[in-house]
């Protein structure tokens, strides 16, 4: 008994997004077509525990909440209702989902442009992730009502300013493409600083993000920035067991113990690296990839080849400039060229709101024996930083300069 | 299809000189066209200044005229463009169009009538 209901949340949790997706080719409405997978998973809750699983429990799902969403529309075309018996016309596209098409289709709609970022992240991982509103609610701190408000506007403004369900083509993909990866990228950076704070709850949202990009690779497979992504982000879980020391205080890259790195996933995200840049389209996710892929591979800190590094660093400078990657540079620069050489770049970059850049800054003049100026710098990066594990890292920094 | 305010927003009392104007006047002439030619156009124009708006309130009992906009603020709406287009994607292009044309921010509105629903497909 306990088994089938667990089946039930896994499946909810697997294949959510896919019925949804799939059912709302009926409906042409998400939040009907919602509904409809509810009931259900609740139909499911209620006879897979007596009756047993079906032997295709996405596929039960699908059929299941599709005969809901034409019965109702039967009632309500039965009471004179024109919309829905549109729906019942539309009915014979029975087609199932053989290229993912669907989910490719309602991942750009969530995603799309026209809706607030918030909104775009809590209805991916809604309708996309089959995470409950309890839950995405507990992963971004704000309480449920929120959420809820948030994917009850967002679904508004889909169903009446009629934001069209279709994969864009052409010149409109990459900007469109950029704006999905920049969601799922965003809900990666928020369960990695949510690691570095020991807050378990929200640790989930890094394997969300992976699982929503592998989605998105394996759907949009002449994309060579939705492998990018994933390499990237894989490359960087890869190391989630060594970059957190005693009480959650973050271990830099070039101290962590290479051992506690996973292999698998350094691996995968190697082979995805390689694969991706074979094509010879680059982008800045593969780019940022490749330049994890340089310390995947590097057997010590200190053998670490900066001077590809800093190569890649140039191209990714040209594709997507900005302080943020000229930050970035500077660091892989400093072992290059020596850290008075970084220092002058990082002077004149603007983003004293952002703690990395008084990290680098701090370590800099460290490096150039300038210990009273780091000490401030360290100081100022702690009070900016965003989670507990970098706050701790930076003090103990502060500590060390006094020692020496 | 689904009918679409665009709306065009500008500062107050700025006239930019005949050499600025006169190719976006040329250039949202050649728009209007494409729309038209389109048949995305149901309707579109420029109004005259905010200042010389007119406001009715009725109190209860009278209707009220005061003279100039209902907004208080430094920007008015300054013209519009109704359209029938299928989609907020489509909307989104004309509008994204009108937005570098004439360098003001444009708000797009969908209006809230039931046919499209039955009709989008």
């Amino acid at each position: 008994m306990n088994s089938a209901t667990d089946t039930v949340a896994t499946v909810f949790h697997e294949e959510y997004g896919r019925a949804v997706s799939v059912v709302l080719r009926t409906t042409q409405d998400l939040g009907l077509a919602e509904e409809a997978v509810q009931e259900a998973f609740a139909v499911a809750a209620e006879r897979w525990p007596s009756e047993g699983v079906p032997e295709r429990p996405g596929g039960w799902i699908i059929t299941t909440a599709r005969r809901r969403a034409v019965d109702r529309f039967r009632r309500e075309a039965a009471r004179g209702g024109k919309e829905a018996e549109a729906a019942l016309l539309r009915q014979s596209d029975d087609a199932p989902d053989v290229f993912g098409d669907d989910r490719l289709k309602l991942l750009f709609v969530c995603c799309h442009p026209a809706l607030a970022l918030q909104a775009r992240i809590a209805l991916a991982l809604k309708v996309l992730g089959g995470l409950t509103t309890a839950q995405i609610a507990s992963a971004f701190l704000v309480s449920e009502s929120t959420v809820a408000q948030r994917i009850s506007r967002a679904k508004a403004k889909i169903r009446d300013s009629r934001i069209p369900y279709r994969v864009p083509s052409g010149g409109e993909l990459p900007a469109r493409l950029a704006a999905v990866l920049a969601v799922v990228y965003l809900i990666y950076n928020e369960g990695y600083s949510a690691d570095l704070g020991s807050q378990a709850g929200r640790a989930g949202l890094c394997s969300e993000a992976i699982r929503l990009s592998r989605t998105v690779a394996h759907l949009l497979p002449d994309e060579p920035e939705c492998e990018g992504l994933l390499a990237l982000m894989l490359l960087s879980e890869s190391r989630l067991a060594a970059r957190s020391g005693r009480r959650g205080a973050l271990i830099p890259l070039a101290e962590q113990d290479r051992s506690l790195w996973d292999a698998d996933l350094i691996s995968e995200g190697l082979s995805l690296v390689r694969r991706c840049l074979r094509r010879g389209q680059l982008g800045p996710y593969q780019l940022q990839a490749a330049i994890q892929a340089v310390h995947s591979t590097a057997p010590s800190a200190a053998s670490t080849d900066w001077h590809r590094i800093l190569g890649l660093y140039d191209a990714l400078t040209q594709l997507a400039p900005g302080p943020v990657v000229e930050l970035n540079r500077a660091v892989a620069l400093a072992e290059v060229d020596g850290p008075a050489v970084a220092l002058a770049v990082v002077d004149h970059l603007e983003l004293d709101n952002y703690h990395v850049f008084h990290a680098v800054r701090a370590d800099l003049l460290r490096r150039l024996g300038r210990a009273d100026e780091a000490a401030e710098e360290y100081a100022d990066a702690a009070r900016l930083a965003p989670s507990a594990g970098e706050r701790a890292f930076l003090q103990a920094r502060i500590r060390a300069l006094g020692m020496s | 299809m689904t009918q679409y305010l665009i709306a065009m927003y500008q500062p107050d009392g700025i006239v930019p000189p005949p050499e600025v104007l006169g190719p976006i006047m040329q250039r949202l002439e050649e728009f209007n066209a494409d729309l038209e030619a389109a048949d995305a156009l149901v309707f579109g124009n420029g109004l005259t200044d905010a200042a010389l708006a007119t406001v009715l309130r009725h109190n209860g009992t009278d209707v009220v005229v005061t003279d100039g906009p209902y907004v208080e603020g430094k920007e008015h709406l300054g013209g519009f463009e109704i359209i029938d287009v299928p989609d907020l994607d489509a909307a989104l292009a004309w509008a994204g169009r009108l937005a570098e044309i004439t360098g003001l921010p444009i708000e797009v509105r969908a209006f809230a009538d039931v046919r499209g629903a039955v009709e989008r497909g």
